[in-house]
Protein backbone atom coordinates (compact mmCIF):
# COMPACT_ATOMS: atom_id res chain seq x y z
CA UNK A 1 0.00 0.00 0.00
CA UNK A 2 2.72 2.41 1.01
CA UNK A 3 5.05 1.18 -1.69
CA UNK A 4 4.80 3.96 -4.28
CA UNK A 5 4.94 6.73 -1.69
CA UNK A 6 8.04 5.22 -0.11
CA UNK A 7 9.65 4.93 -3.51
CA UNK A 8 8.95 8.58 -4.22
CA UNK A 9 10.30 9.57 -0.84
CA UNK A 10 13.34 7.41 -1.39
CA UNK A 11 14.00 9.02 -4.73
CA UNK A 12 13.64 12.50 -3.21
CA UNK A 13 15.97 11.58 -0.37
CA UNK A 14 18.43 10.18 -2.85
CA UNK A 15 18.34 13.33 -4.94
CA UNK A 16 18.89 15.40 -1.78
CA UNK A 17 21.79 13.19 -0.82
CA UNK A 18 23.34 13.57 -4.25
CA UNK A 19 22.90 17.33 -4.06
CA UNK A 20 24.45 17.41 -0.57
CA UNK A 21 27.31 15.28 -1.81
CA UNK A 22 27.93 17.63 -4.73
CA UNK A 23 27.77 20.65 -2.41
CA UNK A 24 30.20 18.96 -0.02
CA UNK A 25 32.57 18.24 -2.87
CA UNK A 26 32.40 21.86 -4.00
CA UNK A 27 33.24 23.12 -0.49
CA UNK A 28 36.03 20.55 -0.30
CA UNK A 29 37.56 21.93 -3.47
CA UNK A 30 37.32 25.47 -2.15
CA UNK A 31 38.85 24.32 1.15
CA UNK A 32 41.75 22.67 -0.63
CA UNK A 33 42.25 25.73 -2.79
CA UNK A 34 42.40 28.14 0.14
CA UNK A 35 44.66 25.87 2.20
CA UNK A 36 46.95 25.43 -0.78
CA UNK A 37 47.05 29.20 -1.13
CA UNK A 38 48.06 29.40 2.54
CA UNK A 39 50.82 26.88 1.95
CA UNK A 40 52.06 28.91 -1.02
CA UNK A 41 51.98 32.08 1.08
CA UNK A 42 54.48 30.46 3.40
CA UNK A 43 56.48 28.56 0.82
CA UNK A 44 56.94 31.36 -1.73
CA UNK A 45 59.29 33.63 0.26
CA UNK A 46 61.46 30.63 1.05
CA UNK A 47 61.34 29.37 -2.54
CA UNK A 48 62.52 32.76 -3.81
CA UNK A 49 65.47 32.74 -1.41
CA UNK A 50 66.29 29.10 -2.14
CA UNK A 51 66.36 29.70 -5.89
CA UNK A 52 68.09 33.06 -5.56
CA UNK A 53 70.89 31.44 -3.60
CA UNK A 54 71.86 29.51 -6.75
CA UNK A 55 72.42 32.58 -8.93
CA UNK A 56 75.23 35.11 -9.09
CA UNK A 57 75.02 38.47 -7.40
CA UNK A 58 74.47 40.38 -10.65
CA UNK A 59 71.31 38.51 -11.53
CA UNK A 60 69.72 39.39 -8.20
CA UNK A 61 71.00 42.95 -8.03
CA UNK A 62 69.48 43.58 -11.47
CA UNK A 63 66.20 42.54 -9.89
CA UNK A 64 65.53 39.51 -12.05
CA UNK A 65 64.24 37.55 -9.02
CA UNK A 66 64.83 34.07 -10.44
CA UNK A 67 62.20 31.46 -9.66
CA UNK A 68 64.21 28.57 -11.10
CA UNK A 69 67.59 27.18 -10.01
CA UNK A 70 70.75 28.66 -11.47
CA UNK A 71 74.30 27.32 -11.86
CA UNK A 72 76.01 29.00 -8.88
CA UNK A 73 74.68 26.96 -5.95
CA UNK A 74 77.90 25.23 -4.88
CA UNK A 75 79.96 28.35 -5.35
CA UNK A 76 77.58 30.58 -3.36
CA UNK A 77 77.21 28.23 -0.42
CA UNK A 78 80.95 27.53 -0.26
CA UNK A 79 81.74 31.26 -0.36
CA UNK A 80 79.14 32.05 2.30
CA UNK A 81 80.26 29.26 4.60
CA UNK A 82 83.97 29.74 4.10
CA UNK A 83 84.45 33.49 3.68
CA UNK A 84 81.17 35.26 4.29
CA UNK A 85 80.23 38.50 2.59
CA UNK A 86 83.53 40.12 1.63
CA UNK A 87 81.92 43.53 1.15
CA UNK A 88 80.18 43.78 4.52
CA UNK A 89 80.80 41.51 7.52
CA UNK A 90 83.70 39.29 6.40
CA UNK A 91 82.66 36.68 8.97
CA UNK A 92 82.42 33.14 7.57
CA UNK A 93 78.86 31.87 7.90
CA UNK A 94 80.21 28.51 9.10
CA UNK A 95 81.54 30.30 12.19
CA UNK A 96 78.21 32.08 12.70
CA UNK A 97 76.40 28.75 12.47
CA UNK A 98 78.77 27.20 14.97
CA UNK A 99 78.13 30.10 17.36
CA UNK A 100 74.37 29.77 16.88
CA UNK A 101 74.56 26.03 17.44
CA UNK A 102 76.62 26.38 20.61
CA UNK A 103 74.30 29.09 21.91
CA UNK A 104 71.10 27.22 21.06
CA UNK A 105 72.29 23.91 22.50
CA UNK A 106 73.72 25.38 25.70
CA UNK A 107 70.60 27.48 26.30
CA UNK A 108 68.42 24.42 25.71
CA UNK A 109 70.43 22.02 27.85
CA UNK A 110 71.02 24.67 30.51
CA UNK A 111 67.36 25.63 30.79
CA UNK A 112 66.24 22.02 30.96
CA UNK A 113 68.89 21.06 33.54
CA UNK A 114 68.37 23.91 35.98
CA UNK A 115 64.59 23.76 35.60
CA UNK A 116 64.54 20.02 36.30
CA UNK A 117 66.68 20.60 39.39
CA UNK A 118 64.65 23.48 40.77
CA UNK A 119 61.28 21.86 40.07
CA UNK A 120 62.52 18.70 41.79
CA UNK A 121 63.59 20.71 44.83
CA UNK A 122 60.28 22.57 45.04
CA UNK A 123 58.10 19.48 44.67
CA UNK A 124 59.91 16.71 46.54
CA UNK A 125 61.43 18.58 49.48
CA UNK A 126 60.16 20.62 52.34
CA UNK A 127 62.49 23.36 53.50
CA UNK A 128 62.36 26.92 54.80
CA UNK A 129 62.06 29.43 51.97
CA UNK A 130 60.46 26.97 49.57
CA UNK A 131 57.61 29.27 48.58
CA UNK A 132 59.90 32.29 48.31
CA UNK A 133 62.14 30.34 45.93
CA UNK A 134 59.16 29.21 43.88
CA UNK A 135 57.71 32.70 43.58
CA UNK A 136 61.10 34.22 42.75
CA UNK A 137 61.30 31.93 39.76
CA UNK A 138 57.66 32.34 38.85
CA UNK A 139 57.73 36.14 38.83
CA UNK A 140 60.51 36.24 36.20
CA UNK A 141 57.74 35.49 33.70
CA UNK A 142 57.01 39.20 33.99
CA UNK A 143 60.56 40.26 33.13
CA UNK A 144 61.28 39.19 29.55
CA UNK A 145 64.78 40.01 28.36
CA UNK A 146 63.47 42.82 26.16
CA UNK A 147 62.28 45.01 29.02
CA UNK A 148 65.49 44.77 31.01
CA UNK A 149 67.97 44.88 28.16
CA UNK A 150 70.07 47.83 29.27
CA UNK A 151 70.34 47.15 32.96
CA UNK A 152 71.07 43.49 32.16
CA UNK A 153 73.62 44.59 29.58
CA UNK A 154 75.25 46.76 32.22
CA UNK A 155 75.44 43.85 34.68
CA UNK A 156 76.92 41.61 32.01
CA UNK A 157 79.48 44.23 31.03
CA UNK A 158 80.36 44.87 34.71
CA UNK A 159 81.03 41.15 35.00
CA UNK A 160 83.31 41.33 31.95
CA UNK A 161 81.10 38.95 29.98
CA UNK A 162 80.68 41.01 26.79
CA UNK A 163 81.70 39.06 23.68
CA UNK A 164 81.84 35.76 25.54
CA UNK A 165 79.70 32.66 25.20
CA UNK A 166 78.98 33.05 28.91
CA UNK A 167 77.49 36.51 28.44
CA UNK A 168 75.53 35.30 25.43
CA UNK A 169 74.07 32.26 27.17
CA UNK A 170 73.93 32.41 30.96
CA UNK A 171 71.49 35.34 31.33
CA UNK A 172 69.01 33.49 29.10
CA UNK A 173 69.18 30.18 30.96
CA UNK A 174 66.77 30.89 33.82
CA UNK A 175 63.37 29.55 32.84
CA UNK A 176 60.12 30.02 34.67
CA UNK A 177 58.10 28.24 31.99
CA UNK A 178 60.24 25.11 31.98
CA UNK A 179 60.28 25.03 35.79
CA UNK A 180 56.50 25.37 35.91
CA UNK A 181 56.06 22.63 33.32
CA UNK A 182 58.27 20.18 35.22
CA UNK A 183 56.65 21.12 38.54
CA UNK A 184 53.23 20.45 37.06
CA UNK A 185 54.40 17.09 35.79
CA UNK A 186 56.17 16.08 39.02
CA UNK A 187 52.99 16.74 40.97
CA UNK A 188 51.30 13.99 38.93
CA UNK A 189 53.87 11.39 39.98
CA UNK A 190 51.95 9.26 42.51
CA UNK A 191 53.02 9.44 46.16
CA UNK A 192 53.05 5.64 46.28
CA UNK A 193 55.97 5.62 43.88
CA UNK A 194 58.00 7.88 46.15
CA UNK A 195 57.02 5.81 49.18
CA UNK A 196 58.02 2.56 47.49
CA UNK A 197 61.34 4.06 46.50
CA UNK A 198 61.95 5.25 50.05
CA UNK A 199 61.14 1.82 51.47
CA UNK A 200 63.59 0.31 49.01
CA UNK A 201 66.16 2.64 50.46
CA UNK A 202 66.50 4.98 47.48
CA UNK A 203 67.67 8.47 48.35
CA UNK A 204 66.52 11.61 46.51
CA UNK A 205 69.31 11.46 43.94
CA UNK A 206 68.71 7.79 43.17
CA UNK A 207 64.96 8.42 42.90
CA UNK A 208 65.57 11.30 40.52
CA UNK A 209 67.89 9.25 38.32
CA UNK A 210 65.91 6.00 38.27
CA UNK A 211 62.31 7.19 38.37
CA UNK A 212 61.79 10.91 37.72
CA UNK A 213 64.20 11.36 34.82
CA UNK A 214 62.95 8.36 32.78
CA UNK A 215 59.36 9.48 33.34
CA UNK A 216 60.20 12.99 32.14
CA UNK A 217 61.67 12.07 28.75
CA UNK A 218 58.63 13.13 26.68
CA UNK A 219 58.49 16.47 28.47
CA UNK A 220 62.20 16.94 27.96
CA UNK A 221 61.89 16.13 24.24
CA UNK A 222 59.01 18.57 23.89
CA UNK A 223 60.91 21.33 25.66
CA UNK A 224 64.02 20.57 23.66
CA UNK A 225 62.31 21.51 20.39
CA UNK A 226 60.76 24.71 21.72
CA UNK A 227 63.90 25.85 23.50
CA UNK A 228 66.24 25.03 20.63
CA UNK A 229 64.15 27.20 18.32
CA UNK A 230 64.04 29.90 21.01
CA UNK A 231 67.82 29.77 21.47
CA UNK A 232 68.71 29.69 17.77
CA UNK A 233 66.36 32.58 16.99
CA UNK A 234 67.55 34.98 19.72
CA UNK A 235 68.15 38.42 18.27
CA UNK A 236 68.10 41.38 20.62
CA UNK A 237 70.29 39.87 23.34
CA UNK A 238 73.12 38.68 21.05
CA UNK A 239 72.93 42.04 19.28
CA UNK A 240 73.70 43.74 22.59
CA UNK A 241 76.40 41.49 23.98
CA UNK A 242 78.35 40.67 20.84
CA UNK A 243 80.39 43.35 19.13
CA UNK A 244 82.95 41.11 17.47
CA UNK A 245 82.57 38.56 14.69
CA UNK A 246 84.10 35.87 16.90
CA UNK A 247 80.87 35.19 18.76
CA UNK A 248 78.40 36.52 16.18
CA UNK A 249 75.35 34.31 15.59
CA UNK A 250 73.85 33.70 12.17
CA UNK A 251 70.60 35.55 12.89
CA UNK A 252 72.60 38.66 13.78
CA UNK A 253 75.12 38.09 11.03
CA UNK A 254 72.60 37.90 8.23
CA UNK A 255 71.13 41.29 9.07
CA UNK A 256 74.61 42.81 9.24
CA UNK A 257 75.41 41.33 5.82
CA UNK A 258 72.85 43.62 4.24
CA UNK A 259 74.53 46.92 3.56
CA UNK A 260 73.51 49.52 1.01
CA UNK A 261 72.06 48.28 -2.28
CA UNK A 262 75.33 48.75 -4.14
CA UNK A 263 77.51 46.64 -1.89
CA UNK A 264 75.31 43.83 -0.71
CA UNK A 265 76.16 40.32 -1.85
CA UNK A 266 72.50 39.41 -2.31
CA UNK A 267 73.25 35.87 -3.44
CA UNK A 268 75.23 35.25 -0.24
CA UNK A 269 72.51 36.85 1.88
CA UNK A 270 70.05 34.42 0.30
CA UNK A 271 72.31 31.42 0.90
CA UNK A 272 72.79 32.56 4.50
CA UNK A 273 69.02 32.94 4.95
CA UNK A 274 68.59 29.32 3.88
CA UNK A 275 71.33 28.21 6.28
CA UNK A 276 69.84 30.31 9.10
CA UNK A 277 66.38 28.79 8.88
CA UNK A 278 67.37 25.22 8.09
CA UNK A 279 68.37 23.89 11.57
CA UNK A 280 65.33 25.11 13.56
CA UNK A 281 62.92 24.21 10.75
CA UNK A 282 64.44 20.73 10.45
CA UNK A 283 64.05 20.16 14.19
CA UNK A 284 60.44 21.32 14.17
CA UNK A 285 59.54 19.08 11.23
CA UNK A 286 61.45 16.02 12.43
CA UNK A 287 60.14 16.34 15.97
CA UNK A 288 56.68 17.69 15.09
CA UNK A 289 54.83 15.50 17.58
CA UNK A 290 56.91 16.72 20.53
CA UNK A 291 56.96 20.25 19.18
CA UNK A 292 53.16 20.52 19.20
CA UNK A 293 52.96 18.95 22.65
CA UNK A 294 55.70 21.21 23.99
CA UNK A 295 54.18 24.37 22.58
CA UNK A 296 50.68 23.66 23.86
CA UNK A 297 51.86 22.51 27.30
CA UNK A 298 54.37 25.24 28.09
CA UNK A 299 51.77 27.87 27.35
CA UNK A 300 49.08 26.36 29.50
CA UNK B 1 48.75 21.24 45.71
CA UNK B 2 51.36 19.49 47.74
CA UNK B 3 53.00 16.09 47.84
CA UNK B 4 52.56 14.17 51.09
CA UNK B 5 55.69 12.08 50.72
CA UNK B 6 58.85 14.11 50.63
CA UNK B 7 62.55 13.72 51.17
CA UNK B 8 64.03 15.20 54.30
CA UNK B 9 67.51 16.30 53.21
CA UNK B 10 68.46 19.70 54.57
CA UNK B 11 71.06 20.99 52.13
CA UNK B 12 70.18 19.29 48.86
CA UNK B 13 67.12 21.37 47.88
CA UNK B 14 69.12 24.58 48.21
CA UNK B 15 71.87 23.08 46.10
CA UNK B 16 69.33 22.12 43.43
CA UNK B 17 67.79 25.57 43.41
CA UNK B 18 71.08 27.45 43.52
CA UNK B 19 71.82 27.77 39.78
CA UNK B 20 68.32 28.92 38.83
CA UNK B 21 68.08 31.36 41.73
CA UNK B 22 71.59 32.72 41.17
CA UNK B 23 70.82 33.53 37.53
CA UNK B 24 67.42 34.92 38.49
CA UNK B 25 68.92 37.30 41.02
CA UNK B 26 71.97 38.41 39.03
CA UNK B 27 70.29 38.77 35.63
CA UNK B 28 66.64 39.44 36.48
CA UNK B 29 66.11 41.09 39.85
CA UNK B 30 69.34 43.06 40.06
CA UNK B 31 68.94 44.65 36.58
CA UNK B 32 65.23 45.21 37.05
CA UNK B 33 65.99 46.94 40.35
CA UNK B 34 68.69 48.98 38.66
CA UNK B 35 66.32 49.99 35.88
CA UNK B 36 63.88 51.30 38.45
CA UNK B 37 66.67 53.09 40.34
CA UNK B 38 68.24 54.64 37.23
CA UNK B 39 64.84 55.81 36.04
CA UNK B 40 64.91 58.28 38.96
CA UNK B 41 68.40 59.57 38.13
CA UNK B 42 69.83 61.89 35.55
CA UNK B 43 73.44 61.87 34.31
CA UNK B 44 75.18 64.96 33.03
CA UNK B 45 76.51 65.00 29.48
CA UNK B 46 79.84 63.48 30.47
CA UNK B 47 78.38 60.72 32.63
CA UNK B 48 80.32 62.01 35.67
CA UNK B 49 77.63 63.41 37.94
CA UNK B 50 74.32 61.79 38.61
CA UNK B 51 71.50 63.53 40.42
CA UNK B 52 68.24 62.21 41.78
CA UNK B 53 65.42 63.74 39.79
CA UNK B 54 62.38 61.85 41.04
CA UNK B 55 59.77 61.28 38.39
CA UNK B 56 61.28 63.81 35.99
CA UNK B 57 62.42 61.17 33.51
CA UNK B 58 58.87 59.85 33.29
CA UNK B 59 57.42 63.33 32.98
CA UNK B 60 59.93 64.08 30.22
CA UNK B 61 58.91 60.90 28.43
CA UNK B 62 55.24 61.76 28.49
CA UNK B 63 55.97 65.23 27.13
CA UNK B 64 58.35 63.98 24.47
CA UNK B 65 56.52 64.01 21.13
CA UNK B 66 58.97 61.42 19.79
CA UNK B 67 58.10 59.05 22.62
CA UNK B 68 54.39 59.58 22.14
CA UNK B 69 54.85 59.01 18.41
CA UNK B 70 56.59 55.70 19.08
CA UNK B 71 53.80 54.74 21.51
CA UNK B 72 51.29 55.46 18.74
CA UNK B 73 53.36 53.46 16.24
CA UNK B 74 53.40 50.56 18.68
CA UNK B 75 49.62 50.72 19.05
CA UNK B 76 48.96 50.79 15.30
CA UNK B 77 51.57 48.13 14.61
CA UNK B 78 50.38 45.78 17.39
CA UNK B 79 46.73 46.19 16.44
CA UNK B 80 47.29 45.19 12.82
CA UNK B 81 49.81 42.43 13.51
CA UNK B 82 47.44 40.86 16.03
CA UNK B 83 44.35 41.26 13.88
CA UNK B 84 45.88 40.01 10.62
CA UNK B 85 47.80 37.09 12.10
CA UNK B 86 44.87 35.90 14.20
CA UNK B 87 42.25 36.29 11.48
CA UNK B 88 44.28 34.49 8.82
CA UNK B 89 45.29 31.76 11.27
CA UNK B 90 41.70 31.22 12.39
CA UNK B 91 40.49 30.99 8.80
CA UNK B 92 43.15 28.44 7.89
CA UNK B 93 42.55 26.46 11.10
CA UNK B 94 38.81 26.22 10.46
CA UNK B 95 39.52 24.85 6.99
CA UNK B 96 42.25 22.46 8.13
CA UNK B 97 39.88 21.17 10.83
CA UNK B 98 37.42 19.95 8.18
CA UNK B 99 37.60 16.26 7.44
CA UNK B 100 39.31 16.43 4.12
CA UNK B 101 42.00 14.35 2.59
CA UNK B 102 45.52 15.52 3.42
CA UNK B 103 44.54 17.59 6.48
CA UNK B 104 47.69 16.34 8.26
CA UNK B 105 49.90 17.41 5.37
CA UNK B 106 48.44 20.91 5.38
CA UNK B 107 49.03 21.09 9.10
CA UNK B 108 52.72 20.28 8.72
CA UNK B 109 53.10 22.66 5.78
CA UNK B 110 51.48 25.50 7.73
CA UNK B 111 53.27 25.19 11.07
CA UNK B 112 56.91 24.83 10.13
CA UNK B 113 57.46 28.57 9.52
CA UNK B 114 57.07 28.91 13.29
CA UNK B 115 60.75 27.96 13.46
CA UNK B 116 61.89 30.96 11.40
CA UNK B 117 63.40 33.78 13.46
CA UNK B 118 61.63 37.15 13.07
CA UNK B 119 64.84 38.71 11.75
CA UNK B 120 65.24 35.94 9.17
CA UNK B 121 61.56 36.26 8.21
CA UNK B 122 62.24 39.94 7.58
CA UNK B 123 65.19 39.06 5.34
CA UNK B 124 62.95 36.70 3.35
CA UNK B 125 60.45 39.53 2.90
CA UNK B 126 63.15 41.87 1.61
CA UNK B 127 63.23 39.73 -1.53
CA UNK B 128 59.53 40.32 -1.99
CA UNK B 129 59.10 43.97 -1.12
CA UNK B 130 62.46 45.57 -1.92
CA UNK B 131 62.01 48.14 -4.72
CA UNK B 132 65.07 46.84 -6.62
CA UNK B 133 65.58 43.18 -5.74
CA UNK B 134 62.09 42.22 -4.51
CA UNK B 135 59.55 40.37 -6.62
CA UNK B 136 56.53 42.46 -5.66
CA UNK B 137 58.45 45.70 -5.12
CA UNK B 138 59.82 45.65 -8.65
CA UNK B 139 56.46 44.72 -10.08
CA UNK B 140 54.75 47.64 -8.35
CA UNK B 141 57.34 50.09 -9.61
CA UNK B 142 57.03 48.50 -13.06
CA UNK B 143 53.32 49.28 -13.25
CA UNK B 144 53.93 52.85 -12.17
CA UNK B 145 53.26 52.75 -8.44
CA UNK B 146 55.93 54.63 -6.50
CA UNK B 147 56.89 51.88 -4.08
CA UNK B 148 59.87 52.27 -1.77
CA UNK B 149 59.37 51.34 1.86
CA UNK B 150 62.70 52.97 2.66
CA UNK B 151 61.30 56.37 1.74
CA UNK B 152 57.59 56.10 2.48
CA UNK B 153 56.63 55.77 6.14
CA UNK B 154 53.20 54.27 5.46
CA UNK B 155 54.65 51.64 3.16
CA UNK B 156 57.35 50.87 5.75
CA UNK B 157 54.69 50.29 8.41
CA UNK B 158 52.75 48.06 6.02
CA UNK B 159 55.85 45.99 5.29
CA UNK B 160 56.81 45.40 8.94
CA UNK B 161 53.18 44.55 9.79
CA UNK B 162 52.95 42.00 6.98
CA UNK B 163 56.31 40.37 7.76
CA UNK B 164 55.52 40.18 11.50
CA UNK B 165 52.01 38.81 10.98
CA UNK B 166 53.38 36.26 8.51
CA UNK B 167 55.86 35.11 11.13
CA UNK B 168 53.20 34.75 13.81
CA UNK B 169 50.45 32.99 11.79
CA UNK B 170 51.81 29.42 12.24
CA UNK B 171 51.78 29.80 16.03
CA UNK B 172 48.20 31.10 16.07
CA UNK B 173 47.14 28.45 13.55
CA UNK B 174 48.44 25.68 15.79
CA UNK B 175 46.58 26.94 18.84
CA UNK B 176 43.35 27.61 16.94
CA UNK B 177 43.50 24.14 15.43
CA UNK B 178 44.04 22.57 18.86
CA UNK B 179 41.14 24.64 20.18
CA UNK B 180 38.85 23.61 17.32
CA UNK B 181 39.73 19.95 17.73
CA UNK B 182 38.78 20.06 21.40
CA UNK B 183 35.21 21.16 20.58
CA UNK B 184 33.02 18.05 20.93
CA UNK B 185 31.59 16.87 17.60
CA UNK B 186 28.23 16.23 19.25
CA UNK B 187 27.73 19.93 19.91
CA UNK B 188 28.30 20.75 16.26
CA UNK B 189 26.04 17.91 15.11
CA UNK B 190 23.29 19.12 17.43
CA UNK B 191 23.54 22.60 15.93
CA UNK B 192 23.47 21.13 12.42
CA UNK B 193 20.36 19.07 13.21
CA UNK B 194 18.70 22.21 14.55
CA UNK B 195 19.18 23.61 11.07
CA UNK B 196 22.09 25.98 11.67
CA UNK B 197 24.12 26.50 8.49
CA UNK B 198 27.92 26.44 8.50
CA UNK B 199 28.22 30.22 8.93
CA UNK B 200 25.72 30.37 11.74
CA UNK B 201 27.32 27.32 13.37
CA UNK B 202 30.66 29.11 13.29
CA UNK B 203 29.53 32.38 14.83
CA UNK B 204 27.06 31.05 17.39
CA UNK B 205 28.73 27.80 18.46
CA UNK B 206 32.36 27.47 17.41
CA UNK B 207 33.55 31.03 17.92
CA UNK B 208 32.19 31.38 21.49
CA UNK B 209 33.59 27.97 22.45
CA UNK B 210 36.94 29.07 21.05
CA UNK B 211 37.04 32.22 23.17
CA UNK B 212 39.57 30.94 25.76
CA UNK B 213 42.02 30.21 22.92
CA UNK B 214 41.27 33.52 21.24
CA UNK B 215 41.81 35.44 24.45
CA UNK B 216 45.04 33.63 25.23
CA UNK B 217 46.33 34.29 21.72
CA UNK B 218 45.31 37.93 21.94
CA UNK B 219 47.64 38.47 24.89
CA UNK B 220 50.45 36.40 23.37
CA UNK B 221 50.19 38.29 20.07
CA UNK B 222 50.26 41.69 21.72
CA UNK B 223 53.36 40.66 23.67
CA UNK B 224 54.89 39.36 20.43
CA UNK B 225 54.09 42.59 18.59
CA UNK B 226 55.54 44.67 21.44
CA UNK B 227 58.76 42.75 21.99
CA UNK B 228 59.21 39.81 19.63
CA UNK B 229 59.20 41.88 16.47
CA UNK B 230 62.38 43.79 17.28
CA UNK B 231 64.29 41.66 14.76
CA UNK B 232 61.76 42.34 11.99
CA UNK B 233 62.00 46.08 12.44
CA UNK B 234 65.78 46.08 12.81
CA UNK B 235 66.26 44.01 9.67
CA UNK B 236 63.70 45.80 7.47
CA UNK B 237 63.49 49.46 8.39
CA UNK B 238 65.68 50.18 11.44
CA UNK B 239 62.74 52.17 12.79
CA UNK B 240 62.70 54.45 9.73
CA UNK B 241 62.06 56.21 7.52
CA UNK B 242 61.96 59.26 9.79
CA UNK B 243 61.05 57.03 12.77
CA UNK B 244 57.82 55.91 11.07
CA UNK B 245 58.28 52.33 12.31
CA UNK B 246 60.01 53.07 15.61
CA UNK B 247 58.15 51.12 18.29
CA UNK B 248 58.63 51.51 22.03
CA UNK B 249 61.11 48.67 22.29
CA UNK B 250 63.08 49.95 19.31
CA UNK B 251 63.25 53.43 20.79
CA UNK B 252 64.41 52.04 24.15
CA UNK B 253 67.16 50.21 22.28
CA UNK B 254 68.26 53.27 20.31
CA UNK B 255 68.21 55.59 23.33
CA UNK B 256 70.12 53.18 25.54
CA UNK B 257 72.59 51.53 23.20
CA UNK B 258 73.20 54.24 20.65
CA UNK B 259 72.39 57.50 22.44
CA UNK B 260 73.54 56.18 25.85
CA UNK B 261 70.78 58.09 27.63
CA UNK B 262 70.64 55.91 30.73
CA UNK B 263 67.93 57.77 32.66
CA UNK B 264 65.47 57.97 29.80
CA UNK B 265 66.21 54.44 28.62
CA UNK B 266 65.66 53.11 32.15
CA UNK B 267 62.40 55.00 32.45
CA UNK B 268 61.34 53.46 29.13
CA UNK B 269 62.30 50.01 30.43
CA UNK B 270 60.19 50.58 33.52
CA UNK B 271 57.19 51.60 31.40
CA UNK B 272 57.61 48.46 29.28
CA UNK B 273 57.91 46.36 32.44
CA UNK B 274 54.61 47.78 33.68
CA UNK B 275 53.05 46.90 30.32
CA UNK B 276 54.24 43.28 30.60
CA UNK B 277 53.08 43.02 34.21
CA UNK B 278 49.68 44.34 33.19
CA UNK B 279 49.36 41.92 30.28
CA UNK B 280 50.53 38.97 32.39
CA UNK B 281 48.16 39.93 35.19
CA UNK B 282 45.23 40.04 32.77
CA UNK B 283 46.20 36.65 31.45
CA UNK B 284 46.51 35.09 34.90
CA UNK B 285 43.25 36.56 36.10
CA UNK B 286 41.63 35.09 33.07
CA UNK B 287 43.25 31.68 33.40
CA UNK B 288 42.28 31.61 37.07
CA UNK B 289 38.69 32.28 36.13
CA UNK B 290 38.81 29.53 33.56
CA UNK B 291 40.13 27.10 36.17
CA UNK B 292 37.33 27.95 38.59
CA UNK B 293 34.60 27.38 36.05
Amino acid sequence: MHGPIDAARLAAAERAAVRAEAARRRTDIVTHAILALGVVLFALPIWIVLMGSTHDVGTIARGEVPLLPGPHAVENYLTALGEGSARTTRVPVALMMLNSLVMALLITVGKIAISLASAYAVVFFSFPGRMVAFWSIFITLMLPVEVRIFPTFKVVSDLGMINTYGGLIIPLIASATATLLFRQFFLTIPDELVEAAKIDGAGPIRFFKDVVLPLSTTNIAALFVILFVYGWNQYLWPLLVTTSGEVETIVIGIVRMIGSEADTDWNLVMATAVLALLPPVAIVILMQRWFVKGLVETEK
Amino acid sequence: MRKRVIFSDKGLPYLLLAPQLAITFVFFFWPAGQAIWFSFLRQDAFGIRTTFVGLENFAALLEDPLYLASAWNTAVFSFWVTLVSMAVALGLAVLADRHIRGAGVYKTLLIWPYAIAPAVAAVLWIFIVHPQVGLLGRFLNGIGIAWDYKLDGGQAMLVVIVASAWNQIPYNFLFFLAGLQSIPRSVLEAAAIDGAGPQRRFWTVIFPLLSPTTFFLLVVNIVFAFFGTFGVIDALTKGGPAKATETLIYKAYIDGRVNLDLGSSSAQSVVLMLAVILLTAIQFRYIERKVHY
